[in-house]
């Protein structure tokens, strides 16, 4: 987190964007939680591909 | 005996062709004329652009697979069309080929056909921005990652730079090279990736990242953008985008068009009219789409390639081309069984078809330069396409020439798009995204265009790990391995 901010500057056009917290970048590589993602993304996906057949 | 003829082997041609053989068996014959002589799994070029694939990775031989299927396979390209026939074929339509392989090399062929699907896909048109590519398209000073051979030149270059960076600052430049760009998302999944290979490689410190696009507005990708709930609210993907690109220390130039490329300079112009140079070391730039040329020709001889095709060289099917401004634009406008408008046993399917309009909205700079994306037709929708098209040639074979039409309008239609960054299995991560539907109907979902229930997207391992099995399922179904029909496309 202290790195991205580190980069935004003042009014450039990075300052009005949303950055992830270390809670968020950290549960993105959470093979635990990832595992329970990789379920619900599957589904979710297998949904989209079934209404578009 | 029927004979259908596919002109093109890409994503879409091959769905066609494999699946119109398996339902018409051996009493049918199914050509396939394709100047390539391997397959290619076009999503997965991008991690042979950062040297973590091989190009014998995402490429196969397509002679034994078709030979398997039983399927009569001509490493050839498609001159011209001849919907009414003419030569020595009387009434039967034919097409003329150009061998390209198989040993006979420049001779010339026609083929009669009973149908015939176009999916030709794109030219990719280096030519339409001096200076972004050369005669043999791997670029003068830009490289591109749209096939395997481009994507290899790509790394060589890449790692070029890796090294220079050891030692001093370097610029890399991603996005696209011309006004009217498709296909933002390759170009953003490979930014990402070199990204993230430039961290791996301990030179990202030494490594200026820059994005250039015809998008409006970041995360735009050629179909207007996309909301998904987050947090709850329906967010747009302009703050996903944005987001990421933040995070990972990428600057974006937007609503640009490329109007020239020199030696390490990108000359720019902006929607607001400012123009700039952008100097870089290595430039990854898309470049335009646009159809491989096909003539169209009347028995008398006559050219009637404005009929049959749109200007931009690609075929007119049962599209609405008379919508006119963006305001009129209606989901309706885009075609459902993509068959010709001058020809009732001609299709074309995947990017050979012609789109009604474009999904995002048309805007121009103060000189008049046209400044937006074109829409995308690759990926899932291309295979649903191209399955839906045999489909209907199929029944017309098997169950007469009045059976009806399939349908598969991609106003009806959804896309799942995984876009990577590295390729370890525990250190990469991936952006997934479902798009319902892919164009959006503002009539049936007012304000956003789109279900938010089946349109979603984030970002993590999960997505990554679905992104590797999905290279490995679609080439396993690309070969017709046992059990390839059970892969939806």
């Amino acid at each position: 987190m202290k790195e991205i901010e580190k980069r935004i500057k003042p009014y450039d056009a990075n300052f009005t964007t949303m950055v992830p917290t270390t809670f968020v970048k950290a549960m993105r590589t959470c093979v635990l939680w990832q595992i329970i993602r990789f379920i619900v993304i599957n589904i979710k996906m297998l949904v989209v591909v079934r209404k578009s057949h | 005996m029927a004979r259908v003829i596919v002109m093109g082997g890409g994503v879409s041609g091959h769905t066609a062709a494999t699946f119109a053989k398996k339902w018409l068996g051996k009493d049918h014959e199914v050509v396939v004329v394709t100047p390539n002589a391997r397959w290619n799994w076009i999503p997965s070029n991008i991690w042979v652009g950062v040297g973590e694939m091989t190009k014998d990775d995402v490429t196969f031989e397509l002679a034994p697979v078709y030979h398997k299927a039983g399927i009569d396979y001509r490493q050839a390209k498609a001159l011209g069309i001849h919907p009414e026939g003419g030569s020595t074929h009387g009434d039967k339509p034919y097409i003329v080929i150009e061998y390209t392989g198989q040993g006979k090399e420049g001779q010339k062929e026609e083929l009669t056909y009973d149908y015939l699907i176009n999916a030709t896909g794109p030219k990719l048109n280096f030519a339409a921005t001096p200076g972004l590519g050369d005669a043999n398209g791997l670029g003068e000073f830009t490289v591109s990652v749209c096939t395997a051979d481009h994507a290899e030149h790509a790394n060589h270059e890449l790692q070029k730079v890796f090294e220079k960076a050891k030692h001093s600052k370097q610029t890399v430049l991603i996005g696209t090279g011309h006004g009217m760009c498709t296909c933002q998302g390759a170009a953003f999944e490979y930014i990402f990736n070199v990204e993230h290979e430039a961290k791996k490689a301990g030179v990202r410190d030494n490594l200026d990242i820059k994005w250039i696009s015809n998008e409006s507005f970041l995360g735009d990708f050629g179909i207007g953008g996309l909301h998904m709930k987050r947090g709850g609210y329906a967010a747009s993907s302009r703050l996903f985008a944005e987001s990421l690109f933040s995070e990972r220390g990428v600057n974006w130039t937007i609503g640009a068009a490329v109007t020239q490329v020199e030696k390490g300079k990108a000359h720019y112009e902006q929607l607001d009219g400012t123009t700039g140079v952008i100097d870089f070391d290595f430039a990854m730039l898309i470049p335009p789409f646009a159809g491989v040329g096909l003539k169209a020709i009347a028995k008398d001889g006559t050219d009637i390639t404005d009929q049959m095709f749109a200007p931009n060289g690609f075929m007119k099917v049962d599209a609405n081309y008379a919508a006119g401004a963006y305001e009129n634009w209606k989901a309706s406008d885009w075609p459902k069984t993509y068959q010709s408008t001058i020809a009732d046993n001609v299709f074309a399917v995947g990017i050979a078809f012609a789109p009604p309009h474009p999904i995002s909205k048309p805007m121009k700079s103060p000189s008049g330069r046209d400044i937006f994306p074109t829409p995308p037709r690759t990926g899932m929708p291309s295979g649903i396409i191209g399955k839906t098209v045999a489909h209907s040639i199929c029944d017309k074979i098997l169950k007469g020439k009045n059976a009806p039409l399939h349908e598969a309008s991609m106003a009806h239609m959804g896309a799942a798009c995984v876009a990577s960054a590295g390729k370890g299995l525990t250190n990469g991560t991936a952006a997934a995204l479902t798009v319902y539907p892919v164009v959006p109907d503002f009539e049936t979902y007012p304000g956003l265009g789109r279900d938010l229930n089946y349109t979603f997207g984030e970002i993590g391992l999960a997505g990554h790990w679905i992104k590797h099995i999905l290279h490995h399922m679609f080439l396993y179904k690309a070969k017709l391995n046992p059990g390839w029909t059970l892969i939806p496309e």
